[in-house]
């Protein structure tokens, strides 16, 4: 590793607070290690800023490890920038060129509202959680843990859909803003559990519907997954409507026996 | 600092009564869950209970108080509790569930917890730790939390950090994320149906008390800056640790101890600021502008040889030093266990090696790890099995292949032992405040065993304090809390206001960032893997020195009414100023060395931590005297019936 340094000009989107219309402004971001993070060469811009008693660029971010979820960013209009399964706080510095032009606008959706420059509300993703994302198993009355064998393939294909981080950049690639692939994560590492079968259909009906009040519709493009800083797989969403459709009819069935 | 040559002060301090049983450790907590009063299921909705914090510990106490049908206000600084730090835990979780019939008992998990933790640890609670693992493993398991399987199904268990049984539960190398989304979808159900009112994006700034005993807190909205007042008849605070005193650590950007310190300026007792982990496994810094360090998961030095050059300032490739020209000096000092010593030893001997100028790297500041031999040995795909994973992400953080050359690991801040003094109910020296998670001192010691952080939040969220918070409110019933419209909260809330805007006014010339950077040198320099009595002293001053240039000369863009990020960090940096003194001074009166305090002056011949049980088998719980006064020490002593007192070896 030799430590190089490159200049970039950034073309950073500031919008101060919801109602603003918000617009581009460039900034120089000078002598900028390779080895940096993308986020630290934001950093360096805001201390730069704040030297020029300038407001920093807001952006939110938290572990800098790929795993909370709290970092989004559109660079050169791709969300989490140009690497495949990473999130922006893993991107570095060494993927761009000297002389490099840097887009970097917030993740957009109708449901996503900027709260200021480039950090936006992902609450609608926490009410799809809310309407059914859980067992029903209240503390204490648990069995013991091997009383129910998992064949360790679904355990394993439960964890693959568990692994989402809840960022948002599917809904922020998507040309319809659809949620799909996040919301089938959420339902699938639950419905693909034996410990998930009791709410299973009333679960994604619950989840589906939710989702559908806050994103658009799902027409197939794929950019979710490409998109997917933990590459979750667009199988889930298969997964998810034909859930979705069975429990119409179960729902209902259940609903006429009472 | 002479109090404890006094033989007086070798007894427990009068305000600290840790309220530990009397009895047989093996059934103490049965026993007292049956003596503690309880609350009438119809009287419980009565209560209302503030639980601040939204990781392992505080999302699986909101939930369980909620399922037992107590009001419960959750509140976190994050958009989501989902975001948590605990999310970020790699290794694993234990259990003492003996699975693998490899002799693992709760006893056993006991033992090793007080012994791991240098004797610096109470043993009731160790102990009731020990028994609560097996059942968070089940409770995680029907929340639906995949943990790793066989091929029969069952759940496979992994040896973790030098452990002699195989009892660490895991989901791949996200065990802390799977965790946190099953607490967190338990948290769900409860806000779903009304259980828990949840309040994102708002950060607690201080705490509320009426003639001693706890009122409520006071937040700021992190979108609006408005100052709220909430009330309740409990708050439990579950707001993590404090290891970004250091500025640089393995923690997220946004942990900080502004929650607890608050609380311990209301009267609530620090105990054992001193102690610290520090990770042996970590990338290396690679230059000033570096934000936050990136752990390895310890599981790496299973096969991984750690060594540096034999020669001074050797600028050679690691392939172009030749076998007798390297320094394996783990596995030279430490024949029986090598590579696999303890983490703190693994540490100490790494910032020896790179103090020396043997460090490797750009900035010399680093060990090799390498993985040649074991590569040779099992082949390339076995290893790639094992650590493929880990050996991505440090080819994309340092843009090398670690495939090819060594890995450069040094050590980092992880974890913080000490944390607010609570009783064995999890109760702070303030009646009704409680703290769980790492913001307690509680379980470790001086010391914690690797997969022990997350058996502790949760063992204190979902399966101690939802007992023990009803001894306490059994006797509140009838009683209102005090309402938000008294002057307590009142004025809690215009010195909230008071403090905010005073930052915005000072307009000096450095960042809020800049000091937390230079804050966090002193306090790695000075009171990190080595600490002497000078280096101590001289902590204290250049500590004071910066924070009077911070008053004076910090500056915070932006205003207090829209999101601002430089205005939330400014708060959080100025309550890490008055920690470190006081972590300076804690680590400066507890004259041994002690798991992660090393005091260079008491050491072996062989230079291992030396601890004087005769003067420091206590805790130390600091009181706060008001501002610009020092704080005043009180020793819990510490007895150790059932782990017998012995000096670590692993020679």
């Amino acid at each position: 590793m030799s430590e190089t340094t490159i200049n970039v000009t950034l073309e950073v989107w500031r919008q101060n607070g919801p109602a603003d219309k918000g617009h581009f402004e460039t900034y120089e971001a000078r002598d900028i290690s390779t080895d940096s993070s993308f986020l630290e060469m934001l950093d360096i811009v805001n201390e730069q800023l704040i030297k020029e008693e300038k407001v920093p660029v807001t952006f939110e971010s938290d572990c800098r490890e790929g795993i909370c979820g709290t970092c989004s960013l559109m660079i050169n209009g791709q969300a989490h920038g140009p690497n495949k399964g990473q999130a922006t706080c893993q991107l570095h510095m060494r993927t761009f060129k000297n002389g490099d032009h840097i887009t970097i606008e917030p993740f957009r959706a109708a449901s996503f509202p900027v709260i200021k420059d480039l950090a936006i509300s992902r609450a609608a993703l926490d009410s799809i959680q809310h309407a059914g994302g859980y067992i029903t198993v209240s503390t204490g009355s648990a069995p013991d843990a091997n009383l129910t064998p998992v064949p360790k393939e679904a355990a394993d294909v439960a964890m693959d859909a568990a692994a989402c981080i809840g960022c948002g950049a599917c809904v922020a690639a998507c040309p319809n803003s659809a949620a799909q692939l996040f919301t089938s994560a959420k339902i699938n590492h639950l419905n693909l559990l034996p410990q998930g079968q009791s709410e299973r259909w009333k679960r994604v009906e619950a989840m589906v519907d939710t989702m559908e009040d806050f994103f658009g519709t799902c027409t197939n493009h794929g950019e979710c997954h490409e998109a997917c800083p933990k590459e979750i797989s667009l199988d889930f969403i298969a997964f998810m409507n034909r859930d979705y459709v069975k429990a119409k009819i179960k729902n209902r069935k259940l609903a006429g026996q009472k | 600092m002479t109090a404890t040559m006094d033989p007086a002060a070798k007894q427990t301090s009068p305000r600290l009564d840790s309220k530990v049983p009397q009895g047989d450790i093996t059934n103490l907590w049965e026993n007292h869950k049956f003596s503690m009063n309880l609350v009438n299921p119809n009287n419980k909705r009565k209560f209302s209970v503030i639980v601040v914090g939204t990781g392992l510990a505080g999302a699986s106490a909101a939930a369980t108080l909620a399922e037992l049908g107590y009001k419960v206000k959750a509140f976190t600084f994050h958009d989501s509790p989902r975001r948590a730090h605990s999310i970020a835990a790699q290794g694993g979780i234990n259990g003492a569930k003996n699975y693998q019939n490899d002799g693992d008992s709760v006893y056993r998990l006991f033992y090793d917890t007080v012994k791991g933790g240098d004797y610096r640890s109470r043993e009731a609670n160790v102990h009731r730790l020990a028994e609560v693992s097996v059942n968070i493993i089940d409770q995680a398991t029907a929340q639906g939390v995949p943990f790793a399987r066989d091929y029969g199904g069952l759940l496979d268990n992994r040896s973790f950090g030098g452990a002699q049984v195989s009892r660490t539960f895991y989901a791949r190398g996200q065990t802390g994320q799977q965790l946190l989304l099953g607490a967190y979808s338990a948290l769900n159900r409860q806000i779903e149906n009304g259980g828990v009112e949840m309040h994102n994006r708002k950060e607690m700034l201080d705490l509320v008390t009426k003639d001693g005993e706890t009122a409520g807190i006071i937040t700021r909205d992190l979108l609006t800056g408005e100052v709220e007042s909430h009330s309740a008849h409990a708050v439990v605070l579950a707001t993590g640790g404090y290891g970004n005193v250091y500025y640089l650590s393995t923690n997220a950007m946004m942990c900080n101890a502004t929650a607890a310190w608050r609380a311990h300026r209301k009267g609530a007792f620090f105990a054992n600021p001193c102690y610290t982990q520090i990770h042996p496994t970590c990338i290396p810094a690679s230059a000033d502008h570096q934000s936050k360090l990136t752990l390895m998961s310890e599981s790496l030095r299973n096969d991984g040889r750690i060594w540096v050059p034999t020669a001074f300032d050797d600028n050679r490739l690691a392939a172009d030093i030749p076998e007798g020209e390297r320094d394996y000096y783990l596995e030279r000092k430490y024949p029986a266990f090598g590579n696999l010593v303890p983490r703190d030893v693994a540490s100490r001997n790494a910032k020896t090696v790179v103090d020396e100028g043997r460090g490797v790297g750009p900035l010399k500041n680093g060990v090799f790890l390498d993985f040649a031999d074991a590569i040779a040995r099992d082949g390339m795909e076995t290893i790639k099995a094992k650590y493929g994973n880990l050996f991505d992400i440090y080819a994309n953080i340092t843009g090398e292949d670690p495939y090819q050359r060594p890995m450069r690991i040094y050590p980092a801040t992880h974890y913080t032992m000490g944390g607010l003094w609570v009783d064995y109910h999890l109760m702070t020296t303030i009646p009704g405040t409680y703290a769980i998670g790492e913001a307690n001192f509680s379980d470790h010691g001086a010391n914690r065993l690797g997969a022990s952080a997350l058996m502790q939040g949760l063992a204190d969220g979902y399966f101690v304090l939802p007992y023990t918070i009803g001894d306490h409110l059994a006797g509140k019933l009838g009683d209102a809390p005090v309402p938000t419209t008294d002057p307590v909260f009142q004025a809690a809330e215009a010195e909230v206001a008071d403090r905010t805007n005073q930052w915005l006014s000072i307009n000096g010339t450095e960042s809020p960032e800049h000091y937390h950077r230079e804050l966090g040198k002193i306090v790695w320099e000075r009171i990190g893997m080595a600490r002497d009595e000078n280096g101590l002293q001289k902590a204290q001053d250049e500590i004071v020195s910066l924070e009077e240039e911070f008053k004076k000369n910090v500056r915070v863009m932006g205003d207090n009414t829209s999101m601002n990020t430089e205005l939330e960090k400014v708060g959080r940096v100025a309550d890490f100023f008055e920690l470190a003194k006081l972590k300076a001074r804690d680590a400066l009166v507890r004259n041994e060395s002690c798991g992660g305090h090393f005091r260079v002056e008491s050491q072996t011949e062989e230079g291992e931590a030396l601890r004087d049980d005769e003067n420091f088998k206590h805790v130390a719980a600091w009181e706060w005297n008001g501002e610009g006064v020092d704080q005043t020490k009180h020793e819990e002593q510490l007895d150790f019936e059932y782990v017998k007192l012995s000096q670590r070896s692993y020679k």
